[in-house]
């Protein structure tokens, strides 16, 4: 226990100059930016006289070198204090509250079904190999593999919004049509459908070629073997044995994939009018409000840093021979 | 006699001959672009919304620009992007991850860190930021996909160099006297090509998704013509007309097939002891 302990304070240690090193970067490309916060509110308040432009720089610091703006914009952050949005008029902190939900539950669907169908589709083409099961999910996998996230999303709202029927296109829910209770759940789970298969398709695509070969990978090692001579069934190898130790390269990606999921999330929630952070970057980047756009981009580098570590954690709890090295 | 067998290797994948196949079709289309359509792919050639295999053989889009000039025009556009940011991410990646694995010690430290640092970053939004804030033109979108691209290089040359490093042939170099550089890039580096070439290889197709991805967000450059600004064109019509979104996207997917079936062919051939995936 003190060891796995150990292995975790260790690596927390490591995440703290990526942290600053981020927080750095961000700094810095806000400062490449066009404009600044002086400049943005001098145009709000139209023609300014450069008098009122000069003191607001100093109300802001930005006529302090440029260390120590630096300093100042650590400590912001670290403070939770990331500014204010005067396209928006409203806290960058609260924008971004209002809008993680939807977010996150558009990430955690996806999440869900890429390595439930990616782990099954992939346990499903290894264990009928070269079989025309395995040759279709191959196939399918390549494809998918190359399609333009936004286009499949496009395509999808083709078939089954406009040709079907079946499916709304857009937003999150039916607003207008004010449901509670569970009516309010089953209509968001409606929406939800393309904008989650949509994002999802991509990793399933990558988890199911992973899984198959991992498992093929396993299935040739000398443990399986052994657990053939004990006189074990095929079904316990291929379930207790192979399937435990071929998922570790897919739980590894799972930390890769949260950070491209943001990404995908902002084609995605522009695609579908889906109203999350990802449309929230969108907007934010034809406003040119540089500073909420930096601070998605600095959360979504934090999240990605914050799920690895868990999948490290994870990692010790499947596989004990981690900590020891 | 080695490129014989290289090719026969190559040639064994049926899949990556259908991969060479498609990407010899999208050369063939780019590079005839200006001898078939003439003129200015933004140019307004007849009626909006004509239906394909009319007149003109795609169709017209909602401005009345003819669909198959941009298709030809665009083909140029993504491979070029595509192969001139994969070069540049090579370019860093290899530099770094050489200089990491030649040295080791406090120089493979640092440049590690920084390498950890861009990997952390989620890539898509760091391409986004770094376009919105150059302003989009064709170098910003090269250079975003070039800076987000080039850790898993340096990573992989890193890797090389580390096992290379240790060789009898490196030994003999120092016993020679050759000088780091010579050593690093003369003797080393050219040991890494195969696995460079692969991982290149299939980083062009993913740099062709990333530029459509960002031209059709409107963060591509307005002069020219390419796959991803004509779905984003076509994507208020959805209802009318679908096909203006529907056929660029087949040529990209078909491209960016194409390339990671060749990339694929390619890894069996050259690194015939690593068959991942």
């Amino acid at each position: 226990m003190t060891a796995r302990l150990r292995f975790i304070l260790g690596r927390l240690v490591q995440a703290v100059p990526i942290v600053l090193g981020i927080i750095i970067l961000n700094f810095l490309l806000l400062h490449l930016a066009p404009g600044d916060v002086a400049t943005v509110l001098a145009g709000e308040a139209g023609g300014a006289p450069p008098e009122y432009v000069a003191q607001l720089r100093h109300d802001f610091g930005l006529d302090q070198p440029l260390w120590i703006q630096l300093l100042l914009y650590i400590k912001n952050i670290l403070s939770l204090d990331l500014g204010y949005s005067f396209r928006q008029s409203m806290p960058v902190l609260q924008l971004i509250l209002e809008r993680l939900g939807p977010t996150l539950l558009l990430m955690g669907t996806t999440l869900l079904i890429s390595v439930g169908f990616g782990v099954l589709l992939g346990l499903i083409a290894a264990m009928r190999v070269r079989r025309w099961a395995d040759t279709m999910i191959s196939i399918l996998a390549i494809i998918a593999y190359a399609t333009p996230l936004f286009w499949i999303g496009l395509m999808l709202i083709v078939l089954f919004s406009i040709k079907l029927d079946w499916l709304p296109t857009t937003g999150m829910e039916t607003v207008a049509a004010f449901y509670e209770g569970w009516d309010r759940v089953l209509d968001i789970a409606w929406h939800l459908v393309l904008p989650a298969l949509t994002l999802s398709l991509f990793y399933m695509a990558l988890y199911t070629r992973l899984m198959r070969a991992a498992m093929l990978e396993q299935a040739g090692m000398e443990y399986v073997t052994t657990a053939r001579a004990k006189g074990l069934t095929e079904r316990r190898i291929t379930f207790r044995h192979i399937l435990r130790n071929a998922f570790l390269p897919v739980l590894t990606i799972v930390g890769v994939q949260i950070g491209s999921l943001l990404g995908g999330s902002v084609i995605v929630e522009a695609v579908f009018a889906w109203p999350g952070l990802g449309q929230l970057a969108f907007q934010s980047l034809f406003a040119r409000d540089f500073n909420l756009l930096l601070v998605i981009f600095f959360l979504s580098a934090g999240l990605v840093v914050i799920v690895n570590l868990v999948v490290d954690v994870i990692y010790t709890l499947l596989d004990p021979r981690i900590e020891a090295r | 006699m080695i490129r014989a067998s290289l090719w026969q290797r190559f040639a064994a994948s049926r899949s990556g001959l259908i991969g060479l196949a498609i990407l010899v079709l999208v050369l063939i289309l780019a590079a005839s672009a200006p001898v078939f359509f003439p003129g200015d792919p933004f140019a307004i050639v007849d009626k909006p919304f004509l239906p394909p295999f009319g007149t003109h053989l795609l169709g017209t889009d909602s401005l009345g620009r003819d669909m198959a000039a941009g298709i030809a025009h665009g083909a140029g556009t993504s491979l070029m992007i595509g192969l001139v940011a994969t070069l540049a991410a090579l370019f860093i990646g290899t530099l770094i991850g050489a200089f990491a694995g030649f040295y080791g010690g406090l120089v493979d430290n640092l440049l590690m860190r920084l390498t950890e640092l861009f990997q952390t970053i989620p890539s898509f939004i760091f391409a986004i930021v770094l376009v919105a804030i150059l302003s989009p033109s064709l170098s910003s979108t090269i250079i975003a996909i070039a800076v987000v691209s080039w850790p898993p290089i340096a990573r992989l040359v890193r890797g090389e160099f580390l096992s290379l490093r240790r060789r009898e042939f490196v030994e003999a170099a120092i016993v020679l006297g050759m000088g780091d550089l010579q050593m690093i890039f003369r003797q080393i580096l050219p040991n890494c090509l195969s696995a460079i070439i692969v991982t290149g290889s299939l980083l062009v197709a993913t740099a062709i998704l990333v530029e459509s991805a960002l031209a059709f967000l409107g963060l591509g450059d307005p002069n020219i013509m390419s796959w991803g600004f004509m779905i984003g064109a076509g994507r208020t019509y959805l209802r009318t007309a679908w096909w203006l979104c529907a056929i660029p996207g087949i040529a990209i997917l078909l491209t960016v097939l194409a390339i990671n079936l060749v990339g694929e062919g390619l890894n069996d051939a050259l690194n015939p002891r690593l068959r991942t995936l």
